[in-house]
């Protein structure tokens, strides 16, 4: 099974980076697989990834959290507002705290209460971004530094790691061309440039949860209050403890990507979450509610936004077409194979117009990119909401007792 | 019976009120304010004739906007992208009217019919993807309220539809004042009601009587409570939810107008894009209730605009959104409490009968 599994996983990351070089050789932009963009990739990609993960232990504990938004949002100032005044550390502290409150009150209002998750939810985002701005005013307006809606500068910071003896010889190695090796180069030396100890966090995070929730007795009592709490329950599982349990723990993740956000704009500013918290939410379904494509959904967005604002030739956008199409191509093969002829079709002429577009015109505008990543959400759920599989009683209000 | 169904239904937003009120006297007590002073500058400029005006008109907006997302949820659909079929029903709305020199009436309902077409039209690309492809119409329209933004500054930043309109911010085309609706001062000489005030009333008798008084509205209500017992009476639930979906888009292209044709006259970079968040609120609010939703949006507007003058006594106008926050948490508890109560009490009463009967055999 692990064999087979990291088999897979070798696969996958064989066909990406060769469809990058791909990409790569024919546009001549060495900036698609260069060290730095792989690196600040990772810094975009973090929190949104983070914000997938609160997902996944919400949902898989059959509660939907629409409010990660909110949550994000309250991190986002806890880390502000605690970082200004006692350092970076204290920051991610209060950042993580935050983030619980708001995973607390929306447990107290979809467990204890059963009021429709979504409802809450919505609810939740409301009142912490009100409450944001409110304190915003309040605490940052006078103070050195800081404005109406953000505050003064984080004190100190997180470590970054570079290990330039990886780095140095392998960003030499990307910017000699080289098909497929360069590549490779520029992606591994990017892990390992101005890595900040948040990302590893967040990693770690990553596996804990693949181990938590699938390999060990509490992850299984906890997906089964996501699945059919009444049989839970009749087993003997204290469902609404792990529903709370869940909950909480997905408002410290998103408190913790709000953090991470605030962190490493060095300040908090309002409306610095921009919606990340419902991107988190599209990534975990995304990946199906698994951590491992949850992050691959947030490394595309991540990747995606990063070409899209260190444009410079005003090429990065037209090389992400060109890279989209090949990608479409890959798919519609791969139906092909599978005797999908609709679908497959359907892939071949996108990838056409696509291909087509990335001749005829000399370069994008960024708005292409800035919804690139909307666009190929919509497009894996339209063709792979089949295959997806939401926990069964993911958003059905539980009462003890209750049958359904 | 429907005299004690009608006082359940006013105490949750009664609960709602009072404690987000309280819990705005602590709010103030922390920061040092002094809340009889905020709470009686709040009333007093928010009972003056413009503060009115300026409420009914931002009110009818809110109104739209909640209707909208409320005839989704009568049907279990939760359309969250009220947001992207508003604003690009606005632009298409700015874009043609500010091309058309026509009398007022022709060029207010060819704007109105482009805006509804527009908003119906992203509404359709959810619906279909929910009826034919199996995605949750939750992340479709969020993703689509997010590609709708992109559209809109590509269009207005980087191609003829964007001019400079005026302080450096890019927009349509001024509206030539023909194809304007301003509406009439009613209550205040200097602030006009918006002519959509009375277009949204009419609206709203509009929702009222589909829902309650026609096939459809059967259909669509009967398949929200049971989609499973609908099917099986002969509704085609993939139409039911096309349709639905189509209307509620439709609606939501309305809510940019009364702006729009009010007072901009053109879409800009600055116009308000976050509208549909509001409307879910109220439409939580109301209970789906064209009345509620009124109600709703009348106070939700009334906390926005009374709130404008808090900081010449040092308050930031951000506690009313705090207050609105609150207001929507507790009210949604205390009906879902209130809704408990009342199975209680119903069980019970059975229970009772059941019991007397038993006695008298």
């Amino acid at each position: 099974m692990t064999y087979l599994k990291s088999r897979r996983f070798i696969g996958a990351a064989f066909t990406a980076i060769t469809m990058l070089s791909i990409t790569r050789t024919i546009t001549g932009n060495g900036d698609l697989t260069s060290t730095v963009t792989i690196a600040q990739a990772l810094v975009f990609a973090s929190p949104i990834a983070l914000a997938g993960l609160a997902g996944i232990w919400a949902e898989r504990a059959g509660v939907i959290n629409i409010g990660l938004e909110g949550m994000m949002i309250l991190g986002t100032f806890g880390a502000g507002w605690a970082g200004w005044q006692w350092g970076a550390w204290a920051g991610v502290l209060a950042g993580v705290v935050f983030g619980a409150i708001g995973g607390l009150l929306l447990a107290v209002a979809a467990v204890t209460f059963g009021v429709d998750q979504i409802i809450a939810g919505t609810a939740i985002n409301l009142l912490a971004l009100g409450l944001t701005k409110f304190l915003a005013i309040l605490l940052f307006t006078d103070a050195p530094g800081g404005g109406q809606a953000q505050s003064p500068p984080i004190k100190g910071d997180i470590p970054t790691y570079t290990i330039d003896a990886i780095v140095t010889p392998l960003t030499a190695l990307h910017d000699k061309a080289i098909f497929f090796i360069s590549d490779l180069a520029g992606l591994v030396a990017g892990l390992f440039y101005h890595l900040s100890l948040l990302t590893i966090i967040a990693a770690i995070l990553f596996v804990m949860t693949s181990y938590l929730l699938w390999k060990t007795a509490f992850g299984l009592r906890l997906r089964s209050a996501g699945e059919n709490p009444w049989a839970a329950d009749s087993l003997g599982v204290k469902v609404v403890q792990y529903k709370y349990t869940a909950v909480v723990f997905s408002g410290m993740l998103a408190g913790l990507g709000g953090a991470y956000l605030s962190i490493a704009s060095t300040i908090y500013r309002n409306g610095n979450t921009a919606g990340r918290g419902f991107i988190g939410l599209a990534t975990m379904i995304f990946g199906d509610w698994r951590p491992g494509g949850t992050a691959a959904g947030a490394l595309m967005f991540g990747y995606i936004d990063t070409l899209r604002l260190i444009d410079t030739g005003n090429q990065n956008v037209k090389g992400l077409i060109l890279l989209g199409a090949i990608i479409l191509f890959a798919i519609g093969g791969v139906m092909l194979r599978k005797a999908k002829r609709n679908s497959a079709i359907g892939f071949l002429v996108l990838g056409s117009v696509m291909v087509g577009a990335y001749f005829s015109a000399s370069s994008f505008p960024p708005e292409v990119a800035q919804v690139a990543p909307y666009i190929t959400t919509l497009l894996v759920l339209a063709t792979a909401s089949q295959n997806l599989r939401p926990p069964a009683a993911d958003g059905v209000p539980y009462r003890k007792g209750d049958h359904h | 019976m429907n005299l004690r169904r009608i006082g359940t239904s006013l105490i949750a937003p009664a609960i709602g009120l009072f404690v987000s009120l309280a819990a705005t006297a602590i709010i103030l007590i922390v920061i040092g304010a002094s809340v009889s002073t905020v709470f009686s500058s709040m009333w007093n400029y928010g009972t003056s004739p413009r503060a009115m005006s300026l409420m009914l008109n931002l009110a009818t907006t809110y109104f739209l906007s909640a209707l909208a997302v409320s005839i989704g949820f009568k049907m279990n659909l939760f359309n969250i992208g009220v947001n992207g079929q508003y604003v690009l029903g606005a632009l298409a709305g700015a874009v043609v009217a500010s091309n058309l020199t026509l009398p007022r009436i022709a060029s207010v309902t060819i704007t109105v019919l482009v805006a509804m077409i527009v908003g119906a039209a992203w509404a359709g690309i959810a619906a279909w993807l929910k009826v034919a492809r199996g995605v949750s119409e939750v992340i479709s329209t969020i993703m689509l309220n997010f590609i709708a933004i992109g559209i809109i500054s590509y269009l207005i930043v980087r191609t003829s539809i964007g001019t400079e309109t005026s302080l450096n911010v890019r927009g349509t085309k001024l509206i030539p004042e023909s194809g304007m609706l301003r509406g009439v001062a009613l209550l205040d000489p200097g602030t006009p009601i918006y002519g959509f005030f009375f277009i949204s009333i009419v609206v709203g008798v509009g929702y009222w009587f589909l829902l309650n008084r026609t096939r459809f509205g059967f259909d669509l209500r009967a398949t929200g409570k049971s989609a499973t017992a609908a099917r099986t009476s002969g509704v085609q639930s993939n139409r039911m939810i096309i349709v639905t979906m189509l209307l509620s888009g439709a609606v939501a292209g309305l809510v940019g107008l009364p702006y729009l044709l009010g007072e901009t006259g053109t879409y800009s970079l600055q116009f308000p894009t976050d509208w549909g968040f509001t409307g879910i609120a109220i439409a939580l609010l109301g209970r789906n209730n064209p009345l509620g939703i009124a109600l709703g949006a009348i106070l939700w507007a009334f906390l926005d605009i009374s709130s404008g003058q808090l900081i010449l006594e040092g308050v930031p106008r951000e506690i009313s959104t705090i207050m609105q926050g609150l207001i929507v948490i507790v009210v949604v508890i205390s009906y879902e409490v209130v809704r408990r109560y009342q199975v209680k009490s119903e069980q019970t009463s059975v229970a009772k009968a059941l019991e007397k009967q038993e006695a008298t055999v």
